[in-house]
């Protein structure tokens, strides 16, 4: 959690040179559900998200350098420099991408765990996706699917209360939007998403369901975002006031762990700082990676708009994932 | 004449043509509360309340169909789409019944509704945030489609769209919102169908719309220093086209290029150089050629961005490769 906050901080910083480009979106304030989400999976299970990326994909184990290559349009990103921000994509970890239409990734979810399924396996799907894109038919219609033909996937609801500058109150006709799985007869649950063990625990009941029963979950993840939507919009701004803003940073998911271990008597000031500045350390050489490596030649400009492979066996491999 | 922005001057013909008739409404995303995500409808939440300036859930295809029932039924629906990529997810109520709901119904049911917002690519927004929508749209019969280039035409032809009882998709430009240009105060109104001559010049023609006018026009001020001048005809409305001012200008220059933001394939250049073809078989004195986004989903990093897209380089090249002359 601390090396994707300090991870985005230099994003920040690396964006306002311009050596970043396009929409930002950063995860600062929601690191513990992508942290304790991705935590409790297996290396063979899946992870589909939106444009709201960069937290999970390390969280996921995608390295740094990787991630910041990509933010910087460079040809060792992880989607070799042609997708940025929103789009990190990474075969090794199965990392499925972030997508950029709000809610347009949750219907792939529910076509992965179909894949699972179909082919007798017992990894699960994890898809993230906020608030506001429960509005939108592409949920319904997923979650209905999922339910009908009993998927392992778990949706997770990262509720941090506004789309872009609508609060959920003025987007959705219920307050309680778990309550959207009840059509679908769907086990669901509201979540501390600011506490990364409580996100790990509804995790592991939601996992154990999807592997044991292929029964599909829908978490609702109450969270905030502490800085704007994406780096073109203000922290706080005409739609959330700052003092709203300060209340929810009280319960800055990184400090509410940090508690938590200092509770139980392993963690004390010095482990913090010791840690801190190795993650420091791994976030500098990230941008020195990034900014040494080189940028996409012309000739990528044509590449990978179509394989030209037709063969059985490597149309299975893709579906196989490896 | 004042001078004002793109984006002032959709904000005045939505401010003014509300004013005037209280059956047109804005609907959309972000348009009220947060004044437009960029930044268009600002004022109009504060001036006409919730009623006429309503934010929606992030539900294109909803409420682009909440849209088509109130228009048919007598109101006058302005739906924005953030970006015309997400209006993607509503091109079945555009298409399936928008365009054909006066067909299908023998005529009874007219659609007065305007589908705006802006179009194609700003910068290193990548694949699925940068893309030229108006060959799909304009393929559709049923519809209008209108892209204005500078403040002027858009204030012009915004306010025609939302008096025309025709569906009419309104494309834009988040690169175009900045730009400024001379807006006179008195009310006027451009009109759909007509493209306009924005430059006079004898060696070639430059059809274009939306955005790539500022191409065509900074490549005829740069070829003018070369001696080589330029007919920028700007189409201003995709469809209807107006084909009368093009196969004018070609058949006075004998040459044509034509420049779009989209894709080749089935490209709106593909019309334009259908229609001169046809029409001016005779006059020309080399093959149209067209300037276009290279064949790919649009890329991140910066420098095959910049080698995807139609730009001033490219047009210049065109342009002497159908004088035959050496670029
Ligand atoms: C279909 C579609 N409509 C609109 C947008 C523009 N947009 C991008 S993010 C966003 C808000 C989404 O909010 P939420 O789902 O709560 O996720 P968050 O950004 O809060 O993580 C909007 C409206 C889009 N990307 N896709
Ligand atoms: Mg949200």
């Amino acid at each position: 959690m601390l090396l994707q906050r300090r991870f985005e901080e230099k994003v920040a910083e690396a964006y306002a040179l311009g050596k970043i480009g396009g929409f930002c979106h950063l995860y600062i304030g929601q690191e513990a559900v992508g942290t304790g989400a991705i935590s409790v999976l297996r290396d063979d299970d899946y992870v589909v998200t939106s444009y709201r990326d960069h937290g999970q994909a390390l969280a996921r184990g995608i390295t740094p350098r990787a991630v910041m290559a990509e933010l910087f349009g460079r040809s060792d990103g992880c989607s070799k420099g042609k997708g940025g921000s929103m789009h990190l994509f990474d075969r090794n970890t199965n990392f499925l991408g972030g997508h950029g239409i709000v809610g347009g990734h949750i219907p792939l979810a529910t076509g992965v765990a179909f894949a699972i399924k179909y082919r007798g396996g017992d990894q699960v799907c994890l898809c993230f996706f906020g608030e506001a894109a429960v509005n939108n038919g592409a949920f319904h219609e997923a979650l209905n699917m999922a339910a009908l033909w009993k998927l392992p996937v778990i949706y997770v609801i990262e509720n941090n209360r506004y789309g872009m500058g609508t609060a959920l109150e003025r987007a959705s006709a219920i307050n309680d939007i778990a309550e959207r799985a009840c059509s679908y007869d769907m086990p669901n649950e509201v979540v501390d998403g600011q506490d990364v063990f409580v996100v790990r625990e509804a995790i592991a009941r939601a996992v154990t369901r999807a592997r044991k029963e292929h029964t599909p979950t829908l978490l609702e993840m109450r969270t905030y975002r502490f800085m704007g939507h994406s780096m073109s919009d203000a922290v706080s701004g005409t739609y959330r006031t700052k003092e709203e803003l300060e209340e929810h940073m009280k319960r800055d998911p990184i400090e509410v762990l940090r508690g938590q271990m200092e509770e139980m008597g392993d963690w004390n000031d010095e482990n913090m700082t010791t840690l801190d500045n190795e993650v420091r350390e791994v976030v500098e050489d990230s941008w020195n990676f990034a900014d040494n490596s080189p940028e996409p030649s012309i000739e990528a400009l044509h590449e990978n708009v179509l394989v030209d492979t037709t063969s059985d066996a490597e149309a299975s491999a893709a579906v196989a994932g490896d | 004449m004042p001078v004002i922005t793109y984006r002032d001057a959709l904000n005045q013909a939505l401010r003014e043509e509300m004013q005037r008739d209280d059956r047109v409404f804005l609907m959309g995303e972000e348009v009220g509360v947060y004044q437009g995500a960029y930044k268009v409808s600002k004022g109009l939440l504060q001036e006409f309340g919730e009623m006429r300036v309503v934010d929606t859930p992030i539900t294109e295809l909803g409420f682009a169909g909440v849209g088509v029932g109130a228009a048919m039924v007598g109101l006058r629906p302005i739906v924005e789409f953030m970006t015309w990529n997400f209006a993607l997810l509503a091109l079945d109520q555009v298409v399936n019944a928008a365009a054909k709901m006066l067909y299908m119904s023998g005529g009874q049911y007219p659609m007065p509704m305007v589908f705006r917002g802006p179009n194609g690519a700003a910068l290193q927004l990548s694949a699925q945030h940068s893309q030229a929508w108006e060959s799909w749209l304009a393929h559709i019969p049923g519809l209008k489609v209108l892209a204005p280039g500078t403040p002027y035409d858009a204030k012009g032809l915004l306010k025609s769209a939302i008096r025309d009882d025709n569906p009419v998709v309104f494309l834009e430009g988040e690169m175009l919102y900045n730009t400024k240009g001379e807006v006179p105060e008195e009310d006027y109104l451009v009109p759909i169908g007509k493209a306009e001559l924005k430059r006079e010049g004898e060696h070639c023609t430059i059809v274009s719309h939306g955005k790539m006018v500022l191409v065509a026009m900074q490549v005829a001020d740069q070829l003018a220093k070369e001696g080589i001048t330029i007919d920028v005809v700007d189409l201003r409305t995709i469809r209807p086209m107006d084909v009368d001012t093009v196969v004018t200008s070609v058949r006075k220059t004998n040459r044509a290029v034509v420049v779009e933001e989209g894709w080749e394939f089935c490209g709106v250049g593909a019309q334009v150089a259908d229609y001169i073809q046809r029409e001016c078989f005779d006059d020309l004195d080399a093959p149209v050629l067209r300037v276009h986004q290279a064949d790919v989903p649009m890329p991140y990093a910066k420098a095959i961005e910049k080698a995807a897209k139609p730009d001033v380089r490219k047009t210049i090249d065109a342009v002497k490769r159908v004088m035959y002359l050496e670029s």
